[in-house]
């Protein structure tokens, strides 16, 4: 297949990826729907009438395996990226890859972690968010494939990507579930209807730390130990305060915030979900805010990344 | 925290001697609670300059800042909002963060030490109290049951408290090196700040622009900009020097940034001392050259026109390749070059080198960032262009004194050479000729001391850090009563991580202690 081809095969795996993840969330909205009204007790809806436990068990099941349909497109559409390249490359080399790369990761991620801890009920949240997010890739960042520049080409940029983006991937949904633990903080246990299928609040911040846990020390290896190395081999200079870095420690710095509040008294709980939610609010804000709003970054993914100009 | 209310007869209620206040604010200050509030100013701490231009980052960037706002300058220059990583508010938050953890660390080590030489506790009154725990009931006898049990959790790495006489349970611990790995990684952070801070202070930062074919030496003369940490010794300064021998690049066609610079190359000739052989080395993009302690970096490249200068009795009184900086992707590139006075007047010239032109109503566009056609463009001044004054910039004229020559129709004169071709100036002042193009690099090279103490302190941490979060530390307890004809036994589980689920543990457990039962009863 020729580069364009690739390219061609990528861009088709996106849409389409995208219109499975649409129909995974539709299947799972049907099945949160057929729960409602008569009290669906606790997972699954112990005491619904049968015929509806039956409708709820086969889209759960069915938006599940769309899910894992879209979670290999959307592989697919990576590989065409990857691959669409001269010389081959992997799949993140400005902000539309990454934007795919990280949806891909939740995506995957949720699979993988879907039995481990019972995520079942997170679907149509992980399935919005992904679909809006790609939805936003393909609408603004789109870009066509293009080489690396020098200073990216270098396989520090392959380790230091993926850990970065698989940090994100989990620190994302380490967010969701905190940010429904404060909404659960706010409304309460439901004992009937899709809100009783929430887990409570003690299994929420369980399952959000644990996730953070898995997500801080792959972070704290991207950005502080790939991330210098690869600077001091590029720019000379391990770490230069560079906006992009800043906000990379200011991220580190607020999950080891993070971790330290879920052990201090007064911290627990509500003020600890709390600042895992800034930890995101940072982390996104690098991504996005840092790429589009900063002219003084040489993490320049956003425009034609002159990282090789030199100012006077 | 409330003062201690014991009362004396010498002062008031709420009163402190010096050493108790000294304690209370040491035992405040090496708090969980004001580590996480460090922890979060210096989170905030960082965010201005991420977006105030920083002096240590680009300087040439803040001050064009600084002239953009004047009213706002003096005020920030205060705070010092332009070099915030090394002000005194930020020092102070992370020093405080720094004393925060030390005193945390030193006592939790003692901690842990006599911890780990502690058995673990005996079993609460009563198990079914513990949020989870299990109970089934067997025909075995106590002692059986917590025998196997014994067994089964030396099996899994717990640590019991030795038997004693009467007891009817067991208690097992798990999870020891938790602690080990949490202090670790505080530990390694101060190591990590001391190699980092050792950078800082100790090393230096240094840039030089060399065209092809001409040698640097490592001495503070030849940097064009030499940035040394507070404790720099020049001392330090390796004793070697290299040849910026010949250039390449490649040059590729993408279908929509156009055509982008690949592969850059510098071929080097250096020697580590005046005295020792000759080697070679092809710097390039994310691969330094190590010459003892110094790194040198390949960073930038760029075009240096070849000008000559005749003044207006025919001497040459300028020529050689000047180093143009590009503006952008295209390698449209900007510079000056002055020639020095002489007796026809000074001359100046100020303008723009394209590597492959077009010229498009009259006026040149780069087309290609490779040098296939390349022409340069300048405006030409003369009279007083302060050539005398040290301290000049080489990338800027100064044209405050000066007068701009002028064509006969009134309008500034501009001198578009091709490759190769010769321009006269009017009123006598001489010619200019573009005689050719050479690259130029730009060079880095850094001094930095304890990276690899920074570098050993980070990977530390990691692995404290993965300890910290991974090794689940619990403790179990099995108690066995007998009641009637059969053994109720019950069994509970703690995690002491706050992350832990021990349900599966506690359900793994009994199913094993319960299936030995039943392959009895068989
Ligand atoms: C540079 C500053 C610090 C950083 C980056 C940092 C980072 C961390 C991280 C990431 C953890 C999580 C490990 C875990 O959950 O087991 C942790 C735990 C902990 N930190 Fe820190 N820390 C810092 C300063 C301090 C200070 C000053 C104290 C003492 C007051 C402290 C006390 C603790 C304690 C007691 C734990 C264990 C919490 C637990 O068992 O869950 N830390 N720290």
């Amino acid at each position: 297949m020729t580069d364009a081809a690739w390219e061609t095969l990528s861009d088709q795996a996106v849409a389409a990826a995208g219109v499975v993840y649409f129909l995974a969330l539709l299947a799972h909205l049907v099945e949160w729907a057929s729960l409602r009204e008569t009290g669906g007790e606790g997972d699954g809806g112990a005491d619904l009438p049968p015929v509806r436990r039956q409708r709820v068990a086969m889209f759960g099941r069915l938006g599940l395996l769309l899910t894992a349909l879209a979670c290999a497109v959307h592989f697919v559409s990576l590989l065409g990226r990857g691959l669409a390249a001269d010389p081959n490359r992997v799949p993140w080399g400005n902000m539309y890859e990454f934007t795919l790369s990280g949806t891909f990761v939740v995506t995957l991620m949720y699979l993988v972690l879907y039995r481990k801890f019972s995520l079942a009920w997170m679907a149509p949240l992980i399935l919005a968010f992904v679909l809006s997010t790609l939805m936003v890739a393909v609408i603004w960042l789109h870009s066509e494939v293009t080489p690396l520049t020098e200073a990216l080409n270098s396989y520090w940029l392959v380790i230091h990507v993926v850990s970065a983006v698989i940090a994100t991937g989990a620190f994302t949904i380490g967010g969701i579930l905190s940010a429904v633990y404060l909404v659960k903080d706010r409304r309460g246990d439901a004992t009937s209807g899709p809100w009783a299928r929430v887990p409570s609040q003690a299994i929420l911040d369980r399952v959000s730390y644990r996730i953070h846990a898995f997500g801080f020390p792959v972070w704290t290896f991207a950005v502080l130990i790939t991330g210098p190395i690869w600077a001091h081999e590029a720019w000379s200079s391990y770490w230069n305060w560079d906006p992009k870095e800043v906000w990379a420690f200011i991220t580190w710095v607020v999950y080891a915030a993070y971790l330290h509040a879920r052990s201090t008294a007064g911290w627990k709980g509500r003020n600890a979900a709390i600042v895992a939610l800034v930890g995101l609010a940072t982390l996104w804000f690098n991504f996005v805010g840092i790429n589009f709003f900063s002219t003084n970054s040489q993490h320049s993914y956003a425009e034609g990344a002159p990282a090789f100009v030199v100012e006077p | 925290m409330t003062a201690p209310t014991r009362p004396t007869r010498e002062r008031r209620a709420g009163e402190l001697t010096p050493r108790e206040l000294g304690r209370w604010l040491w035992r405040q200050l090496t708090s969980m609670r004001t580590a996480l509030i460090l922890l979060l100013m210096l989170a905030l701490a960082s965010v201005p300059g991420s977006i105030i231009p920083q002096e240590g980052v680009d300087s040439v960037k803040t001050s064009r800042w600084q002239n953009d706002h004047p009213d706002l300058t003096p005020i920030y220059e205060k705070l010092g909002l332009f070099s915030v990583y090394d002000s005194a508010w930020f020092s102070a938050i992370y020093i405080l963060l720094m004393v925060s953890l030390v005193g945390c660390i030193i006592p939790r080590t003692f901690h842990y030490l006599r911890a780990i030489r502690a058995a673990p506790p005996a079993a609460p009154r009563n198990l079914t109290r513990l949020p989870d725990h299990a109970s089934y009931e067997t025909s075995e006898t106590v002692d059986d049951v917590l025998t196997r049990a014994r067994a089964a959790l030396r099996d899994r790495g717990y640590r019991l408290r030795p038997a004693e006489d009467g007891s009817d349970a067991v208690s097992a611990e798990r999870g020891y090196l938790r602690e080990v790995g949490n202090l670790l990684f505080h530990l390694s952070v101060v190591v990590v700040l001391v190699g980092f801070a050792m950078g800082g202070l100790f090393g230096y930062r240094g840039g030089v622009i060399l065209v092809e074919g001409s040698t640097f030496t490592n001495n503070l003369t030849q940097y064009d900009d030499f940035e040394p940490g507070k404790l720099f010794a020049a001392e330090k300064m390796g004793a070697f020097s290299f040849t910026f021998d010949k250039f390449d690049v490649e040059w590729q066609a993408t279908p929509s940034r156009g055509v982008m610079a690949r592969a850059f190359n510098a071929d080097l000739t250096y020697r580590e001392t005046p005295d020792s052989p000759e080697e070679t080395y092809d710097l390039r993009v994310n691969h330094p050259l190590s010459i003892g302690d110094t790194d040198v970096f390949l960073i930038g490249h760029g075009y240096a026109p070849v000008i000559t200068i005749t003044d207006g009795n025919g001497v040459t009184i300028f020529s050689g390749p000047v180093p143009f900086l590009p503006q952008d992707q295209t390698f449209l590139s900007f510079g000056v070059v002055k020639a020095p006075d002489s007796e026809t007047g000074q001359i100046g010239l100020e303008g723009l080198f394209y590597p492959t032109f077009e010229f498009l109503e009259g006026n040149p566009v780069t087309v290609y960032p490779n040098d296939l056609k390349p022409l340069v463009s300048m405006l030409v001044y003369t009279g007083d262009l302060g050539l005398e004054t040290s301290a000049q910039s080489v990338f800027a004229l100064d044209k405050t004194n000066a007068t701009q020559v002028m064509q006969d129709n009134g309008k500034p004169l501009r001198l578009d050479l091709d490759l190769g071709e010769s321009a006269t100036l009017p009123d006598g002042l001489g010619t200019v000729s573009f005689d050719g193009v050479k690259p130029w690099t730009r060079i880095q090279l850094s001094q930095t001391p304890g990276k690899r103490i920074a570098l050993v302190g980070v990977v530390l941490a990691l692995v404290g850090l993965l300890g910290s979060l991974f090794i689940r530390p619990r403790r179990v307890w099995v108690r066995a009563r007998r009641s009637g004809d059969v053994t109720i036994v019950e069994v509970a589980a703690l995690d002491r991580s706050g992350g832990g689920d021990v349900v599966p543990v506690l359900e793994e457990l009994v199913t094993e202690l319960q299936a030995h039962q039943g392959k009895e009863n068989a």
